[in-house]
């Protein structure tokens, strides 16, 4: 196992960071937002633009471009309680990049607290990046189906509750991805995720499987929540719900219940 | 109450002065639902365990659960919603369910989640202790307590002290069956003869002097049998409220039916033994509680005056700017107060459901809008925001309607009671939720909260034979069931008229069996008629009142009468002519009944 660098950088520790020049932030909203204002220094990947073709291939020219080699200490943020960040940190550790944390806030908290932001490009001057391919963080539709019924496997839905009421992969468990954060941090403190996760009888050495619905983010932010509660085995089913559904896997619900018109929405 | 001292709003809101949690519930819950699973506990005790804790089962499944968040008066404050709109987001479906009992509920719980819900709760000074199970349950306390033009004084502390003094109190852990305290402002605005005790607060000129004290009416209940409590007595003082109510828990304790679960609540002692025999003993206990208790126990009732809050004003809202549908609104929804200058207003919610969103936009309007600082869950899944200023009824509507809160007609027949039915309920037949809900639609949709002659009616349903959503004491009250064609089965509902709980409370009368897609025709069919035969000046209320008490003097005379009119809603067409008869609102199957354990849950 790879060491295991930390999941979340402060605040503080970041704009450390951005004073002594040694670290790449990443902002991953939308390029029209990164041009108001962001985060000093940092660069734009917007999500949309990695998703439009994940390959570890055009991954590696993207990170590269974005001035990032195999020891830059990477930091990426989003406004959207840390998901997309998620999906773009956890892609750059795929591709064996290890020096990669979320901010552990998002743009609107780090506005709120009136921290520096600035409108100004960052100016990049690419660089070389390896690859080395981190499977055993990735999980695709043919490994869960393959490893899901065994003992020591957890897969964890990460959409809502009505959604996973309505269908989900057999034998998953639900953590809507709202039940990771607290009120003013991406993450819940370590603490209470592992007195969730103890509740939820979810033992440290489980083999766990994280999917939510379509691309990754919200299982990612899952992800990550477990990684900061020290959970080890980690994978997150990138392709998620849709593929699966795609696929035409198995599927179950719950049934005899109309649930959904409890809902007021 | 005094309304004297004015204070600046704070922005972030007023806190309550009662810290009804306690964090190590919440770890002692974790600790037993981890035994429960190893198998270590026995499942009637966890099931009992879990019931005292709030949390109750939920539909066909032992994964889920539903906690009820206990809300002593109805009172909740902003932060609390808050909070609760968090936990929904969390650990339920995203929305949150007001309950007939003034509850706050969160359905489809991961029961080992259940503990987290109870540590949040606590850190925002709510419980859901006792909120399920044989105990005495929320105390309610009439939501425009404090404020009804009607009462002779307001009695929100004396339900207050009431809930403090039983919550966790051994004299409460272990009843024969759950226990029901409900407090009126007025014979009109409550149901004090349909609970274990009822009270209207009542003030009494002695010796020239004069005293407060309550009507105290017991045995009555909603249920499968339903009974309409007795006045104990022609006037309690307020001294001898404890005792009363002491003395009343430690007989049903002593004699109640412990063995047959379906006649286990107070009413069926009552019934059994005669009223009588039972009043003489309540009274008898009474003195031995007075003599032996009266030097330790008193009810902390909090007499210190109300503080209301000033209102940071944003610039006038002029005529032009008022949104449309504001008059149609404050007609229907809201009325004014004793206090002069402020008005109550009643939110009408969906069956009681309310989403995470709307819940953070009711914590700032309240803060924003209520001069008392907080809202107050009613009687009928709604929600009431007290002492708004008249001026600032067109802003706040338009703050409403934002959210989506603003559906007219809150006080009138077109805002349902819907108990949660098939939605979560183990025993539900049918899907009384969501017919509530089609119900308000189509009556908001036809203007139906604009009649006048509709206004004092009701409608309720329960998705099955028990009351969770007080059928029988509805103008109109609907319980679910299935019908048959053949092999081929349908959702039905029993259909009552001419139920009240006000000071001439009476069950409904029964008057057939409606299919559930016919539910809506009928009902607007029975208005029509209504419409053809009735007297100038009679509402609707009234004219079934006089037909089921065999005093009308139009042509409908009887229930038979009604039942020859509404009978062709009976027929059933084959499964093939219209599938849609066969399959019940919300579901696109076709129907059946299924039914676990019961817990029900309005
Ligand atoms: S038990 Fe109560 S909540 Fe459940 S369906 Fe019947 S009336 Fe409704």
């Amino acid at each position: 196992m790879r060491s295991l660098s930390k999941t979340t950088t402060d605040a503080d520790s970041l704009r450390g960071q951005i004073r002594d020049n040694s670290v790449r932030i990443i902002d991953v909203r939308r390029a029209e937002d990164y041009k108001k204002d962001h985060i000093p220094k940092s660069v734009n990947l917007p999500l949309a633009e990695l998703l439009a073709d994940d390959s570890p291939e055009k991954v590696l020219k993207i990170a590269q471009n974005l001035g990032i080699d195999d020891q830059t200490q990477v930091v990426v943020y989003d406004d959207t309680f840390g998901a997309l960040a998620s999906r773009v940190a956890w892609t750059l550790q795929y591709l064996g990049h290890s020096e990669v944390s979320l901010l552990d806030m998002t743009y609107s908290q780090w506005k709120g607290l009136g921290l520096e932001t600035d409108n100004s490009e960052t100016e990049i001057s690419s660089k070389t990046h390896s690859i080395k391919l981190q499977p055993q963080i990735m999980s695709s539709a043919e490994y869960l189906e393959q490893v899901k019924e065994q003992k020591n496997v957890i897969v964890i839905d990460n959409r809502e509750r009505l959604n996973f009421l309505e269908q989900h992969i057999p034998g998953a468990i639900n953590i809507p991805y709202r039940t990771l954060a607290s009120d003013d941090k991406i993450l819940k403190p370590k603490e209470e995720m592992k007195r969730l996760l103890k509740n939820r009888n979810i033992p440290q050495d489980a083999e766990i499987i994280t999917y939510c619905g379509s691309v990754g983010t919200l299982s990612g932010l899952a992800y990550y929540a477990l990684k900061s509660a020290d959970f080890p085995n980690v994978k997150l089913y990138v392709r998620s719900f849709k593929e699966w559904k795609g696929l035409n896997k198995p599927i179950v619900r719950q049934e005899n219940a109309n649930y959904w018109d409890l809902s007021a929405e | 109450m005094k309304l004297s001292t004015i204070t600046k709003q704070s922005r972030q809101g007023r806190k309550p002065k009662i810290n009804w949690g306690r964090v190590e519930e919440s770890e002692r819950f974790a600790e037993t639902v981890k035994l429960f699973r190893q198998g270590k506990l026995d499942s009637d005790l966890f099931r009992r365990f879990r019931l005292q804790h709030g949390a109750y089962g939920t539909r066909m499944t032992d994964d889920y659960a539903m906690v009820r968040i206990k809300l002593p008066a109805g009172e909740v404050y902003p932060h609390q919603l808050e909070k609760i709109a968090t936990l929904s987001e969390q650990y339920s479906i995203g929305s949150a369910h007001v309950s007939t009992r003034q509850n706050m509920q969160l359905h489809w719980v991961i029961l080992e989640d259940v503990s987290e819900i109870l540590r949040s709760l606590a850190e925002v000074g709510l419980t859901s202790r006792e909120a399920c199970g044989n105990a005495v349950r929320n105390v309610m306390c009439s939501p425009v307590a404090g404020v009804c033009p009607a009462e002779e004084f307001d009695v929100t502390p004396y339900a207050v002290a009431t809930a403090k003094f039983f919550l966790r109190n051994p004299l409460n852990q272990s009843l024969p069956r759950k226990f029901k305290f409900n407090f009126t402002c007025c014979e009109k605005h409550g149901m004090a003869r349909m609970v274990d005790i009822g009270l209207i607060p009542q003030i009494k000129t002695i010796n020239g002097q004069p005293r407060r004290g309550f009507k105290i009416f017991m045995g009555g209940g909603l249920g499968n049998r339903s009974f309409v409590g007795h006045q104990l007595e022609d006037w309690t003082p307020e001294e001898d409220l404890l005792y009363t109510s002491i003395a009343t828990i430690r007989i049903f304790d002593r004699l109640g039916d412990r063995k047959h679960m379906e006649r286990n609540r107070m009413r069926y002692l009552v019934n059994e033994m005669g009223w009588e025999q039972f009043q003489t003993l309540i009274l008898k206990e009474r003195a031995i509680v007075r003599m032996t208790q009266s030097a330790i126990v008193k009810l902390s009732v909090d007499e210190t005056p109300q503080k209301l809050e000033s209102h940071i004003r944003i610039s006038g809202f002029d005529d032009k700017s008022i949104p449309d549908g504001f008059s149609r609104w404050r007609k229907g929804n809201t009325f004014a107060q004793k206090q002069s200058g402020y008005y109550s207003v009643s939110i009408t919610l969906e069956a009681g459901d309310i989403t995470a969103n709307q819940l953070r936009a009711l914590a700032d309007i309240s803060k924003e809008f209520s001069a008392e600082g907080y809202a107050r869950t009613g009687f009928v899944q709604d929600v009431y925001l007290r002492f708004v200023s008249e001026d600032d009824l067109p802003r706040l509507y338009s703050k409403l309607l934002e959210v989506g809160l603003a559906n007219p007609g809150s006080l009138t027949m077109v805002h349902p009671i819907g108990c949660s039915g098939t939605t979560s309920c183990n025993l539900a037949l049918t899907n009384s939720h969501r017919l509530a809900k089609e119900i308000q639609r189509k009556f908001i949709e036809l203007k139906l909260d604009e009649d006048e002659d509709l206004r004092e009616s009701s409608i309720k349903i329960s998705g099955c034979p028990n009351s969770c959503g007080q059928h029988q004491i509805a103008t109109l009250g609907f319980f679910g069931g299935g019908g048959r064609v053949d092999k081929d089965m349908y959702p039905v509902y029993q259909m009552s008229v001419g139920g009240r709980s006000d000071g001439e409370t009476m069950l409904g009368v029964t008057v057939m069996r409606i299919p559930a897609k016919r539910v809506i025709p009928a009902t607007l069919k029975l208005i029509e008629v209504f419409k053809n035969n009735k007297k100038p000046g009679e509402d609707f209320k009234n004219w079934i009142h006089k037909v089921i008490t065999g005093h009308a003097d139009s042509q409908v005379k009887s229930v038979n009468d009604i039942k020859q009119i509404l009978l062709p809603f009976t027929e059933t067409p084959s499964i093939e002519q219209d599938k849609d008869f066969y399959a019940d609102y919300g579901s696109d199957s076709s129907y059946h009944t299924r039914t676990g354990k019961g817990e029900c849950a309005a």
